[in-house]
């Protein structure tokens, strides 16, 4: 289907980012720090290989103040507004609430340049294979807040036909902010949260410099109802338990 | 002249950006315009000049009385110090709640097989609820009441967004300082109700 | 008046169609009943003869009991009065009505939406696919047999909230976790997605050869759903050759959230908070059109002081919206957020009164049937004052000092994205997008509601139809607002806000009704049949942003890609209206 590609969405969902090498260059390590020194041990630190670059780091966590300092200073979001809590979400970044005061200031409109994907509002099922794409384009580290009922478990229009109980049902989500919508300030108090978070990660257990670099979350498809892939291996056996249920039913 | 309506334009823009300032200077001498609760006041009036900015999470727009976000249940603390739930399980708010957020659990007492007029758990799933008030309007008992609290972020929604009844009871004493007024015009209609039964009880 | 009118309307009606056409008797509704075959000569007597240039609302209905199905069509004149109503009825198996989009372009969407919802199929429709659903997707939903997969109950409140109240998350009741149902039998393997090949193929493209081995073709882009200048999760599809537009589809349903089946299953009041979240910036007009429509079968009038308070937020809304608009428009042209901020702020300050009146900056839930929620607390007032005669006077005067006369506005506006007249009459355009062509077409004069009978202001009318017509009427649109702002709140009365007592469970009796206002975005309008049941039989809802896009095409045809954007924005739909 050449025609279905979309200009924001180029290229297939299959795409998969590297984990941030470039990023060591930038905080400066210095190659010629060569004493051995005890890494702490990590709790599941079995998969855990730290890089070449690191070995004989004096301070983990020195490093890894700074390293949250930076990001937690510059959460750029995504531009991605999808219901009524899209608005309350242009609100936060415009003059009375201005989150530039918190560094999120620049929105980014492609996923490519964006840490943390703010789902304001109601995902539907026609929207969900775009969200998890998006979702999927944006390079680590990457954050998902919900925002408001719709995003975090449905909201109030959950048992619509087209609508998905919470967006958590296919993209991991690191902060859920209620409230319908949540004002601005339940917003800012929402993304503070997520700089708390982002100050306890900690360089030598984060998910992107693990081994197994985070996999794309296959894309749902659009057939007579929404079909998860991660589904399909008991499909059949759910579907039967369905069409059961539905000729017991029919039999009382 | 080709250029005229953007020179125009130009100068609002610095019009706004010198307010600032100039407001600024004004409050100088009155402690400066930021973490003030008074300047906040004017700053966000219709009297707001220059920077319109609140510094949240320093300084806080203070929400209207009849903000309302989730709703919460009140109690009463008797002479003995029990707490008393207003809530007599009457099912009115769970009925007219759009979304059909509330769950509300009643029993019967052991001994009397009578229905006891208070509920026995009382859920309400904020996942769901859109915050629109209704339960809070309609509950005869003036019972539950929408909460001014607003910052609920959580990292977990299975653990987090289902409000119990412990997590929902809040004292009539919180009540009647989130929301005064309505608690004064409340109390008062209460009175008014207990004075005119105690009036009919007299008479009869 | 009305009466001598309708009775010779009807003669001339009678003498032409005899039998083919007859007035619709049932209990509390009007109109008439026109017989499939006839409803083309119908349609083209009542346009052409009768006057009734604008068709304003199609709605399909499912009598699943007497086994049919009806479309209703509203009619009005754009010279103003009441509607004309005609409906057509079929049978609910293979239902096929004939096409109305040659004789009122404007159908076209909303014939579309009757048959992706309700399966009736429009014969001779150009263009008949699914619009706010996907292809491929299982059944009409609105149809009353249909469930979803979280179908608790037909009526709300659900039996089992109370008095067991076992509280669940409803996914763990469905086998599937998710809100999700397959037809019988349905497997994946083997299956193929239908995929978007219909919506391609009705772009028709183009492709040609020069003679010379080199060749040119037209190419297809696609814009949104996820796109800063869509104004939320629309799709565009554009045919392009080089830069200009050849053809355009607007692709919706992103934000399709079942308004109309959960009103379906709500009662009366439950429905308010709904309708909040229709046009989420307006969220008072919205309650406006909804009591309006419901008050009109209970036959109940709100009192005095409620009938003022309304019109006030009203117009306050009116005020946000174009603000709002005024400010994305720009966003849209490239003035990168600045002139947004500055209409945010005057946004912000009356989300303030709103908040404090009703307690919630967006989703006001302010209305109730007969009256209000509540009176305003102490010192709003002052507030509302204060905003009409001095804030929002001295706001919009500078706004038109920041951008009618600059220079790059003009040019991208000017000419740009031109609806004439008879389009925008054609295509049911409605609100600022109809009065920017030239047409003084407002409800608020029209058929005025409430008590807008009793203010002085004007219908403001523009009469290129562009672009930057469409930015000039809103402002004009404000000053007007501002205008019957200053009266109404000088003339506020005390008193009541309620008419009887606020209950949670009307009585609402049979019969159907359609009540409209002008909301900021156009005429929003509110089709509801009541059986007599606690929920409504029918909730349909006329939605300008919806109604709007139908233009969308034709403005954009020969325009270059990036006004595209700068028409959409001088449209100004909000998604939630467009999708429901
Ligand atoms: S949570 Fe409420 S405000 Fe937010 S998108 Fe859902 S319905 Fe709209
Ligand atoms: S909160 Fe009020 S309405 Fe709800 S059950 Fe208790 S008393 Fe009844
Ligand atoms: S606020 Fe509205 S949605 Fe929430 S519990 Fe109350 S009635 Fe239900």
């Amino acid at each position: 289907m050449p025609l279905g590609v979309s200009i924001i969405f180029s290229g297939s969902g299959a795409w998969q980012q590297t984990g941030g090498r470039p990023l060591f260059a930038e905080v400066g390590m210095a190659e010629d720090v060569n004493q051995e020194t005890p890494i702490p041990e990590e709790e599941n630190g079995s998969e855990f290989e730290i890089p070449e670059e690191l070995r004989g780091q004096v301070t983990i966590t020195t490093l890894d103040k700074l390293y949250n300092w930076g990001r937690r200073n510059s959460v750029w979001p995504m531009m991605f507004g999808l219901a009524c809590c899209a608005i309350e979400m242009i609100c936060v970044a415009a003059s009375r609430y201005d989150f530039s005061r918190f560094g999120m200031e620049v929105m980014r409109p492609s996923p490519r340049q964006s840490d943390l994907m703010i789902v304001s509002g109601t995902v539907t099922k026609k929207m969900i294979p775009q969200i998890v794409r998006l979702y999927n384009q944006m390079p680590e580290p990457k954050y998902v807040l919900a925002m408001g009922a719709c995003a975090s478990g449905g909201g109030p229009f959950k048992e619509g036909y087209n609508v998905v109980s919470g967006v958590d049902k296919f993209v991991p989500v690191d902060v859920y902010v209620p409230g319908c919508p949540p004002t601005p300030q339940a917003l800012l108090h929402g993304l503070i949260t997520l700089q708390e978070k982002i100050d306890k990660q900690s360089i030598q257990s984060v998910r992107w410099y693990s081994k197994q670099a985070s996999e794309p979350i296959p894309i749902p498809i659009l057939g007579p109802d929404l079909i998860d892939p991660r589904d399909l291996p008991d499909f059949a056996e759910r579907q039967a338990a369905v069409e059961e249920k539905a000729a017991a039913e029919a039999k009382t | 002249m080709y250029g005229i309506g953007l020179i125009k334009g130009l100068g609002v823009t610095l019009k706004h950006f010198v307010e600032t300032y100039v407001e600024d200077i004004r409050w100088l001498s009155r402690g400066g315009r930021y973490y003030d609760e008074e300047a906040l006041k004017v700053r966000q009036s219709t009297a707001a000049r220059g920077i319109f900015t609140v510094q949240y999470p320093e300084e806080k727009l203070p929400v209207p009385e009849e903000f309302r976000y989730i709703p919460f249940l009140i109690y009463e603390v008797d002479e003995d110090g029990i707490k008393v739930d207003r809530c007599t399980s009457c099912g009115i708010c769970a009925k007219v709640c759009p979304p059909q957020c509330i769950w509300i659990v009643r029993s019967n007492d052991p001994e009397t097989g009578r229905p006891v007029p208070a509920p026995t758990d009382f859920f309400i799933d904020i996942d769901i609820c859109m915050n629109c008030g209704l339960c809070a309007e309609y509950c005869p008992f003036d019972a539950i009441k929408m909460d001014h609290d607003y910052e609920l972020a959580s990292h977990d929604r299975f653990k987090d967004h289902i409000f119990d009844k412990e997590r929902l009871d809040h004292p009539l004493s919180y009540y009647a300082e989130i929301r005064p007024r309505n608690y004064a015009e409340e109390e008062r209609a209460r009175a008014e109700k207990e004075a005119a039964k105690a009036a009919r009880r007299k008479s009869k | 008046m009305a009466e001598t009118e309708s009775t010779k309307v009807l003669d001339e009606i009678k003498t032409k169609f005899g039998d083919a056409v007859s007035p619709d008797e049932r209990e509390g509704y009007d109109g008439y009943l026109v017989r499939a075959e006839n409803l083309l000569d119908f349609a083209t007597f009542v346009r052409d003869a009768l006057g009734y240039d604008y068709l304003s609302s199609v709605t399909g209905v499912d009598y699943i009991v007497e086994d049919k199905m009806e479309v209703v069509y509203h009619a009005y004149r754009t010279s103003g009065g009441p509607a004309l109503l005609f409906k057509v009825q079929t049978q609910r198996e293979k239902s096929v009505v004939p096409s109305l989009v040659s004789i009122y372009p404007g159908a076209d969407f909303q014939e579309r939406e009757a048959w992706d919802l309700l399966g009736i199929e429009f014969e001779g429709h150009p263009d008949l696919r699914r619009i706010l659903l996907w292809d491929g997707f299982h059944g009409h939903p609105l149809r009353k047999d249909w469930r979803e997969a979280y179908f608790e109950e037909d009526q709300k409140p659900f039996g089992n909230r109370w008095p067991e109240g076992k509280v669940y998350r409803i996914e763990d009741k469905v086998p599937f976790n998710k809100n999700v149902k397959y037809p019988a039998n349905f497997t994946p393997e083997g299956w193929v997605p239908e995929g978007e090949g219909t919506l391609y193929a009705s772009l028709g493209r183009m492709e040609k050869s020069n003679g010379n081995g080199t060749g040119s073709e037209h190419i297809v882009v696609n814009l949104g759903p996820q796109h800063p200048s869509t104004h939320g999760v629309f799709r565009m599809v554009a045919e392009l050759d080089g830069e200009t537009i050849v053809d355009l589809k607007p692709v919706m349903g992103y934000l399709h959230r079942n308004h109309e089946k959960i009103g379906e299953r709500n009662t009366y009041i439950m429905n308010m908070p709904f309708t909040d979240r229709l046009d989420y910036i307006c969220s008072m007009g919205n309650n406006f059109a909804y009591a309006l429509s419901v008050e009109k079968l209970m036959d109940v009038q709100p009192p005095e002081r409620a009938e003022y308070l309304r019109v006030i937020m009203a117009e306050l809304t009116r005020v946000v919206n174009h603000f709002w608009a005024i400010g994305f428009l720009l966003n849209d042209l490239g003035a990168f957020f600045t002139p947004a901020l500055y209409a945010i702020n005057e946004r912000e300050l009356i989300l303030d009164v709103f908040e404090a009146v009703s307690g919630s900056r967006m989703m006001c839930n302010y209305f109730r049937f007969g009256g209000l929620a509540r009176d305003l607390p102490p010192g709003t007032a002052e507030v509302i004052r204060d905003l009409a005669f001095e804030r929002l006077p001295e706001k919009i005067d500078e706004l038109e000092r920041y951008l009618t006369e600059n220079e790059i506005v003009r040019v991208r506006g000017e000419g740009v994205g031109v609806l004439t007249a008879e389009q925008a009459i054609g295509f049911a355009a409605a609100g600022p997008v109809l009065r920017a062509s030239g047409v003084p077409y407002d409800v608020r004069k029209a058929e005025p509601y409430s008590i807008y009978d009793r203010f002085d202001f004007d219908v403001a009318v523009r009469y290129n139809g562009d672009v930057y017509d469409r930015y000039l009427i809103r402002v004009d649109e404000i000053r007007q607002s501002i205008r019957i702002l200053q009266q109404a709140i000088q003339d506020l009365p005390e008193g009541e806000i309620q008419t009887g007592r606020p209950q949670y469970q009307v009585r609402v009796p049979a019969g159907e009704s359609y009540g409209r206002v002008e909301n900021p975005k156009g005429e929003l309008g509110f089709y509801v049949i009541s059986d007599g049941s606690p929920t409504p039989y029918r909730y349909h809802i006329r939605a300008p942003s919806f109604i709007n896009v139908t233009g969308m095409a034709e403005m954009s045809r020969g325009q270059k890609i990036a006004d595209v954007v700068a028409i959409l924005g001088s449209i100004d739909i909000v998604l939630g209206e467009t999708d429901r």
